[in-house]
């Protein structure tokens, strides 16, 4: 079971984390692209990492697919606070050397994948990564985490993923957030299906569904969906309800999110904080302790190196030379 | 034990036997190739049954098969898709040129999958089951493309193509099949590296370039020329296309002075266009006459046998492109 104060604490991480990052970016800190914020998804995005297994030295755990708004998800599942901040702000010692950026990081050996901008692509690569544990003998209960979001779901590469997954009977959690909008495109436009979760009838999938911005349900929701999957009942979507709480990304000022949206959901945050504090737990020193840590990963980031072009090596396969090449 | 007769689909077939046999990290998913049935052209034929579990049908989701190789390289097996035509991968595009082949540059880590692609013509197979998709794949950095033309490279460069620690897109070419026979005994054949082009016929007078099945246009070409106007005509097999292997074209033209490039595909923006301004750019001192390219007509693939014949080169005219080059 995952501790809820620390599902909260996590929260409190991706919010000042994100809420920092959006500073950068005002400040001209940040190399390429934009700031993309999970702002709002923090409650079902760890909750979602916090389901996992993390990977160790000695063993592999589970797979996690993050997309776009995964910050919170990233971090309860190790990702350290400064690979963000390197990834954003165009450092060499980033996980993805300055080659990729913003939300396009991940780190292999800690069972994270980085994501390509291609929605819908990451959900069939980790259908082959179960199938290969499958066929190679290592799966045992391990599961993995495709993450989405309403407009991510309409794409043919994610259905596709999907019912490879379904065929197959994987261990995969397809974590599904609608936060009403992608980019600047309301659900109705993106799908005419009474809800998305009735496409888990559909696949052949489990059926999981929680409000988003309430961490209990979250929490409760996710990892009932991942036992799920890990006793071998086949693959689990999983669907979430929230709003996005903020631009699609920090270029986009959000205007288009009309008040009667934001009258009708609720930020996950402070609805937990509050609930926490009536039952009497302190949560003041998680903020002043995340802060703590984010300035420090921001000041080391920033002394960092940038990319080194002269001695950059402009080769995109690893076999160089293949004239010799023989199995 | 003498050498057999096979064909380039035994040779492949074999290849892709041997493969599962050596490695257990190899699997082959794909439409129809599992149970009896063995794939639309038998290439897995007999394979599930001697290796259970490892030969397994996909759902028609190009996307997700290519997207499942890689999941499954990254985990450390050693996938083979088979798509069962080369046009149909145009759905797989995205996974492979944004997934597979940007992998190894943005995280270091490469993945070893391979893509079977039947491609190329047959008379009757219209635009939709003949195409050759080399352009648009080798366009992308980060992918091995290859394109074998005889029997026993079908069946090394596919046994090379799995052990490549790089996504390796294999294109075996329809037409060659069930048609083209040689005797061949693996452990007895030399071979070249899987990134090196061949030359399959010495010459001094021209030099013919191409891969696949129009190196055998090619050759019957140059036999011709050799026959009714006494020209010793160089022919070169690419085999692989991405990478390139320049020196032996560069060492072909230094010898020749003249060259033809003929591929079956589309001319803009082909493999053709892409030699041809290496040969311009690296070896115009020893260039004699222009070179020439010679590739299908720049419409989609016709259906009916007859205008097929007419859309794509023929020895003929290969012939006679020669003859002016080297009149030139
Ligand atoms: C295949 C594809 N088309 C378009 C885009 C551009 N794009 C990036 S994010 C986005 C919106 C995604 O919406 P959703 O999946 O609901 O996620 P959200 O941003 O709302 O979390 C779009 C259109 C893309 N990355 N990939």
């Amino acid at each position: 079971m995952i501790d809820r104060v620390d599902h909260f604490r996590w929260m409190v991480l991706a919010r000042v984390l994100d809420e920092r990052l959006a500073a950068l970016y005002r400040q001209d800190h940040i190399r390429g692209g934009s700031v993309f914020s999970g702002k709002g998804q923090e409650a079902y995005s760890a909750a979602a990492a916090l389901s996992l297994r993390r990977w160790t030295a000695e063993k592999p755990g589970d797979y996690f697919a993050p997309l776009i708004r995964d910050s919170a998800g990233r971090l309860a599942f190790g990702e350290p606070i400064i690979d963000a901040v390197r990834t954003y702000c165009g450092k060499r010692t980033g996980p993805m050397r300055c080659r990729d950026g913003n939300v396009h990081r991940g780190n292999l050996s800690q069972g994270q994948l980085p994501m390509i901008s291609h929605l819908g692509a990451s959900i069939g690569v980790v259908d082959g990564l179960l199938m290969a544990r499958r066929h190679l003998g290592t799966l045992g209960d391990s599961v993995g985490i495709a993450s989405v979001g309403d407009g991510a779901m309409q794409a043919g590469a994610a259905h596709e993923g999907i019912n490879v997954a379904a065929v197959e009977r994987l261990p995969l959690i397809l974590l599904v957030a609608d936060n009403q909008v992608s980019y600047s495109t309301f659900s109705d436009r993106s799908y005419a299906c009474r809800s998305l979760i009735d496409r888990a009838v559909g696949y052949g999938l489990g059926a999981h569904t929680c409000d988003g911005t309430d961490f209990d349900a979250c929490r409760i929701t996710v990892e009932t969906a991942v036992a799920a999957a890990r006793a071998g009942r086949g693959p689990q979507m999983v669907l979430a309800t929230l709003l996005r709480l903020a631009g699609h990304g920090e270029h986009d000022d959000n205007s288009y999110i009309g008040p009667e949206l934001r009258a009708r959901f609720g930020d996950c945050l402070p609805l937990a904080e509050a609930r926490l504090t009536g039952e009497g737990i302190a949560t003041a020193a998680f903020w002043e302790t995340a802060k703590q840590q984010v300035a420090e990963a921001v000041t080391q980031a920033l002394a960092e190196s940038g990319p080194d072009v002269a001695s950059e090596d402009w080769t995109a396969r690893s076999q160089r030379n293949l004239t010799e090449f023989r199995a | 034990m003498s050498p057999r007769q096979l064909t380039y689909m035994d040779a492949i077939r074999l290849a892709l036997g041997d493969s599962l046999a050596a490695d257990p990290r190899v699997f082959i998913y794909g439409q129809d190739i599992a149970g009896a049935f063995g794939g639309a052209f038998k290439a897995t034929k007999g394979l599930a049954e001697r290796f259970p579990g490892r030969v397994l049908n996909s759902p028609i989701a190009e996307d997700a098969m290519a997207a499942v190789a890689i999941g499954a390289a990254l985990e450390g097996a050693r996938p083979i898709i088979e798509f069962q035509f080369a046009d149909f991968s145009s759905v797989a595009f995205n996974q492979i040129v944004n997934h597979a082949a940007t992998y190894f540059w943005r995280t270091g880590r490469s993945v070893p999958a391979v893509f079977r692609l039947p491609g190329g013509g047959t008379p009757g197979g219209g635009p939709f089951h003949s195409q050759m998709p080399e352009a648009w794949l080798t366009h992308h950095p980060g992918l091995v493309v290859v394109a074998p033309s005889t029997v026993a490279d079908a069946y090394f460069m596919l046994r090379d193509a799995v052990a490549c620690p790089d996504p390796v897109v294999y294109i075996e070419h329809k037409g060659l099949y069930n048609h083209l026979k040689a005797e061949f005994d693996p452990p007895t054949t030399e071979h070249l590296g899987l990134g090196a082009a061949a030359v399959r016929r010495s010459g001094r007078d021209c030099t013919l370039i191409s891969y696949s099945a129009m190196v055998h246009t090619c050759l019957e070409a140059a036999d011709k020329l050799a026959r009714d106007h006494h020209l010793d005509v160089e022919v070169i097999d690419l085999r692989c296309l991405r990478p390139l292997d320049t020196r032996t074209i560069l060492e072909s033209i230094a010898r020749t002075s003249r060259v033809v490039m003929v591929t079956e595909s589309w001319p803009f923006g082909g493999i053709a266009a892409e030699v041809l301004a290496v040969i311009a750019t690296e070896a115009f001192q020893y260039l004699d006459a222009p070179p020439r390219r010679m590739c299908a007509e720049d419409t989609p693939i016709p259906y009916h046998p007859e205008l097929y014949h007419a859309h794509h080169p023929d020895a003929d005219r290969i012939v006679q492109t020669v003859l002016e080059t080297v009149d030139f």
